[in-house]
């Protein structure tokens, strides 16, 4: 069974449990999601780069406040202590190193860790957003994304053919299929999605995977 | 006392001319001015350099590219993630209409900080080793690389605020702030769509996300 968006999501939350992280920025997609799977109580502060930090879950139907959104242009909830600025500080935290980690979706991942994540050039333009900001100052780069493009396409390739996000910046994958770190000697695949095996996942990857001594199942 | 001028937003708008560069504040729908951009695009100005976050239908600016009134988009997303949404500005980029300028956001605010701030521009380590850097200067400090960035300016800013008094201080709310106070420092002409006008003395100070001296002209628009 390969995972859905929100289990996807839960992994990703699992990651930042295990590194922790503190201050966290989620990107657009999937990452969004990983909000959904952060208890209150955990030590994770998210940062939204339109000016606001230590925002909670989505804001209830009905219970919306037009000022107070995500990056996505959600309506979200504020946690106590949470603060608002605006976009040159909300950069000055993202360059500055002020972020532990960073979750943002992606079109290709290289064997090296370079991302892109912005364009499809056959589109012939994009939007670079934060991304480049993100990838830049957060010291960690998580990236969430399912494994293949619609049509059956690797997206965890040996050499990025779309245009750069970033070089040589991306620390953990996880995919609808496999949780895969970037490491200085290469891929390494640690979790593999219920149902499916290593042989499968590697098949559906064009860079070279290394298997962990411990490969196992994903678990949350 | 000195007191900013309150028009209409079709009055505020009424001697941008052609080919002018304006930025827009606001941020995927929040704090951006809608009722001063459909003044714009209603007023008709053309060959137009829109500098903003994003451009997009739901959050309005589309709308000067639906007039044809964009020659050049500079814009951290010019365009919507999802090539579904289809919009003014990318059809017509793609028919070689107008120029579109995809800026890194962090890039972005801070080459409008420096056109306000009177700065020359700064070095960025956003941005290497993409197309982002294609055509600047690289340079290495303390053995990291960074690209010169200029600084921007332009002729006009329209913005948003929550409340502005009788000089021109505003008051921002939420995440309504993002683009708009730097915005502020960095035209000739700024001016700022409000909810509320007050006399001067009733906002608290330390409350002021953007003094006085920033802003040109006031419009009272109800909250949509």
């Amino acid at each position: 069974m390969a995972l859905d968006r929100d289990l996807i999501a839960l992994r990703v939350a699992r990651a930042l449990r295990e590194s922790g992280a503190r201050y966290v920025n989620l990107g657009i997609g999937i990452p969004t999601l990983v909000s959904n799977f952060i208890p209150e109580f955990a030590d994770v502060i998210l940062q939204s780069e339109n000016g606001a930090l230590n925002y909670g879950p989505l804001a209830e139907p009905g219970a919306e406040d037009l000022d107070i959104r995500n990056a996505g242009g959600q309506f979200v909830t504020l946690l106590p202590g949470a603060s608002f600025f605006d976009s040159a500080a909300a950069f000055a935290m993202i360059r500055g190193g002020h972020l532990d980690a960073t979750v943002l979706g992606g079109l290709q991942v290289s064997e090296v860790g370079d991302l892109a994540n912005w364009m499809r050039p056959e589109r012939g333009i994009g939007s670079i957003g934060g991304a480049m900001d993100l990838v830049t100052g957060a010291k960690q780069v998580i990236v969430a994304m399912e494994h293949t493009t619609r049509h059956g396409h690797p997206k965890i390739v040996r050499r990025c053919t779309y245009p750069l996000t970033g070089r040589r910046c991306v620390s953990l994958i996880v995919t609808d299929l496999a949780v895969i770190e970037v490491t200085p000697r290469g891929l390494v695949l640690r979790e593999v999605a219920p149902g499916h095996t290593v042989e499968e996942v590697q098949a559906r990857t064009e860079a070279p995977l290394q298997v962990a001594p411990d490969v196992g199942e994903i678990t949350f | 006392m000195i007191v900013v001028p309150v028009l209409t937003p079709d009055e505020a708008v009424a001697d941008i001319p052609n080919g002018a560069s304006i930025m827009i504040g606001g941020f995927a729908g929040g704090g951006q001015p809608f009722e001063l951009v459909r003044a714009l695009a209603r007023h008709g100005a053309r060959d137009l350099t829109i500098i903003t976050n994003n451009i997009s239908v739901h959050d309005n600016t589309d709308l000067l590219a639906q007039h044809g009134l964009i020659r050049k988009a500079i814009a951290s997303f010019p365009v919507p993630a999802s090539e579904a949404a289809n919009t003014a500005l990318e059809r017509q980029f793609k028919a070689g209409l107008i120029e579109v300028e995809s800026v890194p956001q962090g890039t972005l605010v801070e080459r409008i900080r420096a056109g306000g701030a009177g700065l020359g521009g700064f070095y960025t380590p956003t941005g290497v080793g993409t197309r982002a850097a294609e055509g600047k200067e690289v340079r290495v400090i303390d053995g990291r690389e960074y690209l010169f960035e200029l600084p921007l300016r332009a002729d006009y800013a329209l913005i948003r605020a929550a409340q502005a008094d009788t000089m021109g201080n505003l008051v921002y709310r939420g995440t309504a702030r993002n683009f708009n106070p730097v915005m502020a420092t960095a035209a000739d002409i700024v001016i700022c769509q409000v909810e509320e006008l007050v006399p001067a003395g009733v906002l608290d100070p330390e409350r002021i996300g953007t003094p006085g001296i920033f802003v040109d002209r006031l419009c009272i628009v109800a909250r949509e």
